[in-house]
């Protein structure tokens, strides 16, 4: 009680006071929130450690209020997998976007995954370059334009859309892989209570564990951050659904 | 710490800080006892293979964690920890690339780990970005360099030709690496355990740039005793303990006058490293009038040289670098002051790129000539004699 109110919700002590640099209406404040909630939550602070990628999230180090490493770009799995290995029992993630985890980090991503290192992607996908100012990724949907695909996606030449938590839940020591999003408060429940199952499955050092967040980047996609939101539903959704693509525990394999 | 490699022929225990400037003493052989016999005991004399005396080197150094993609001529390293793996308690992983490889180094190297990766030249190159980072981000790691010829996949044969990206840079950005270029299988052990030291001492990455050869050939070796490894590393990223700080690992700093502070540290370092850690040796230069400058497998040849040329009146001595960055240009430089010094010539297995650094040292005061073999062909005591009796002849005409 503090003159006469109540506090009944404030941000996670996890969290810097460092005011974050990211655009209006991105998903990764919100994500960044939620991630430290559960830090919080299982009051693991002093042992996790957290792998920063090259992307908008680079400066995430900033906000995160624990040990963290800086990768070079798309190493971010290859880091995180020496600090578990050398730190089994500490809680380690890499924070990636989709042109550090599915284009130049690919192979690092894929072999972590197929050895099943015990850390947890959190792969924030909103299907463009951000940081460099909208260039086309991996992950970009078919037609859809940005600075070098000014005429939209080609998928005769660049391919299609690449869905990395349909791949990588095919690897057998991968635990659980769930692609969620926060575009409405019910989904960022549900991408809370994702990241928190991910975190108790790399506890349980059940395999690997990925997050893939259905993201949005009003800046590169040109759009008001409330354009941004109707975008996803009506064209990211249908084409990377949301959903649990692996849970090892549901398989009764473990 | 005392190095174990200064206490061999020592009568007192010398540390890493004395023994600057200091030759490690070649290991003789059979001509006297280089250890008492209560040393015999700990240490164990071994004939075996340069790739596989590094490893086991490294697991006595007290080695936590190894990463390593296989390539020739140097897959005996990963063959022999993997072996090795299940009697001690180190990480071993046989990553998907070189540029894994060096990338899962830089996060158990943050993580506050005594680390090793070993890779040949194609492998080397992969790695440069990782180095760069690491060596920005100032975490002590050792790498290793077993060459082989190039450019491109060049060939399997031994070669000198990575010392300009060994020394001169290699990936992007100012940095150095300290770089040792062992010239024995006993080397590749003594020079590991110096090699964790420095790494530790400065928060460098330190590289032992060895030729094939050397990984390859089989010697007599001295083990040294095991040594149990107790990081005391504060700034390592092991999970923000409330009576601290939380530890960052980066080698961004996106504004101007930060990243000029962090390559102002850097520099400093390397000022330090510089001023403290030049190793070298000479062979016969006392009243030399040719100085032959090689390393690694050269300087072994070359030592050859010194005495067949000798034998024929030739009064050749040999200047080995020991470590190639820092080079020890000021001792090389002193003996062109010297009047009855001639000439230098280096040899090299490469088109001629350490002559760089001979030619910086001598600056000019006296004549600097190269020689040496390409494509994975070592050079032999014979033809290299023959160019210095030219050299000779040229000289005196």
């Amino acid at each position: 009680m503090k003159d006469g109110f109540e506090l009944i919700y404030e941000r996670p002590k996890t969290l810097t006071s460092t005011r974050m640099h990211y655009c209006p209406g991105c998903f990764h404040s919100t994500i960044h929130k939620m991630l430290m909630e559960v830090v919080e939550e299982l009051g693991i602070q002093d042992r996790t450690i957290g792998v920063c990628p090259v992307g908008c999230s680079v400066f995430a180090y900033d906000y995160l209020d624990i040990d963290m490493q800086e990768a070079a770009h798309g190493r971010a799995a290859a880091v995180a997998t020496g600090i578990k290995r050398m730190l089994p029992d500490r809680i380690v993630f890499s924070y990636q976007g989709d042109g550090d985890l599915a284009a130049i980090g690919i192979a690092e991503t894929l072999h972590a995954c197929n050895r099943g290192e015990k850390f947890t992607f959190i792969f924030v996908n909103n299907g463009i370059y951000g940081m460099t100012g909208g260039q086309m990724a991996p992950t970009t949907l078919k037609g859809q334009k940005t600075s070098t695909s000014p005429y939209g996606r080609d998928v005769d030449t660049a391919g299609m859309p690449m869905k990395m938590a349909e791949i990588v839940s095919s690897f057998d020591r991968v635990a659980y892989v769930e692609r969620v999003s926060c575009n409405t408060p019910a989904n960022t429940r549900k991408a809370k209570r994702a990241l928190r199952k991910a975190f108790d499955y790399q506890m349980e050092a059940l395999g690997t564990t990925f997050i893939e967040v259905a993201s949005n980047c009003p800046s590169g996609w040109k759009l008001t951050p409330e354009e941004s939101l109707k975008w996803l539903e009506e064209h990211v959704f249908p084409y990377y659904p949301l959903g649990v693509f692996k849970d090892i525990k549901k398989e009764g394999k473990k | 710490m005392p190095i174990w490699l200064y206490q061999r022929n020592a009568s007192a225990v010398q540390t890493v800080q004395s023994c600057v400037r200091m030759p490690p003493l070649p290991f003789t052989g059979r001509k006297k006892r280089l250890f008492s016999k209560r040393e015999v005991k700990v240490a164990e004399v071994k004939l075996m293979k340069g790739n596989e005396a590094l490893a086991e080197a490294a697991i006595r150094a007290g080695l936590q964690g190894y990463f390593g993609y296989p390539i020739t001529p140097q897959s005996e390293v990963i063959e022999y920890l993997a072996m090795q793996e299940p009697k001690h308690d180190y990480v071993l992983i046989q990553a998907e690339s070189e540029l894994a490889a060096v990338n899962m180094l830089y996060g158990s190297a943050a993580a506050g780990a005594r680390v090793m990766t070993t890779t040949s030249s194609p492998g080397f190159t992969l790695m440069q970005e990782g180095i760069s980072y690491i060596a920005c981000a100032e975490l002590p790691c050792v790498l290793v360099n077993v060459v082989r010829g190039g450019p491109g996949l060049g060939t399997i044969q031994p070669s000198q030709g990575d010392y300009f990206q060994a020394v001169k840079g290699g990936g992007h950005g100012d940095y150095h690496l300290i770089v040792f270029g062992p010239n024995s299988v006993q080397e590749m052990v003594d020079h590991i355990y110096l090699a964790f030291e420095l790494a530790d001492k400065y928060r460098t990455p330190v590289m032992l740039l060895a030729d094939g050869a050397i990984g390859q050939m089989m010697e007599k070796v001295v083990l040294p005793p095991p040594i149990e490894y107790k990081p005391n590393k504060p700034w390592a990223t092991t999970g923000k303990t409330p009576d601290r700080e939380r530890n960052i690992v980066t080698s961004l700093f996106i504004e101007s006058e930060v990243m000029e502070k962090r390559n102002l540290i850097l520099q400093a370092k390397y000022k330090k490293i510089l001023e403290n850690e030049v190793r070298f040796e000479e062979y016969r230069t006392d009243d030399a009038e040719i100085i032959i400058v090689a390393y690694g497998l050269c300087s072994r040849i070359s030592k050859k040289v010194v005495d067949i040329g000798r034998e024929e009146g030739l009064k050749c001595g040999l200047f080995r670098p020991i470590t190639l960055w820092p080079y020890p240009w000021k001792e090389l430089e002193a003996l062109a002051n010297r009047d009855r010094v001639k000439f230098f010539i280096s040899v090299e297995m490469n088109a001629g790129q350490m002559v760089e650094d001979v030619r910086l040292a001598v600056c000019g005061k006296k004549p600097v000539y190269f020689f040496g073999r390409l494509g994975g062909i070592v050079p032999t005591p014979e033809e290299t004699l023959e160019t210095i009796k030219a050299k000779m002849k040229g000289a005196e005409a």
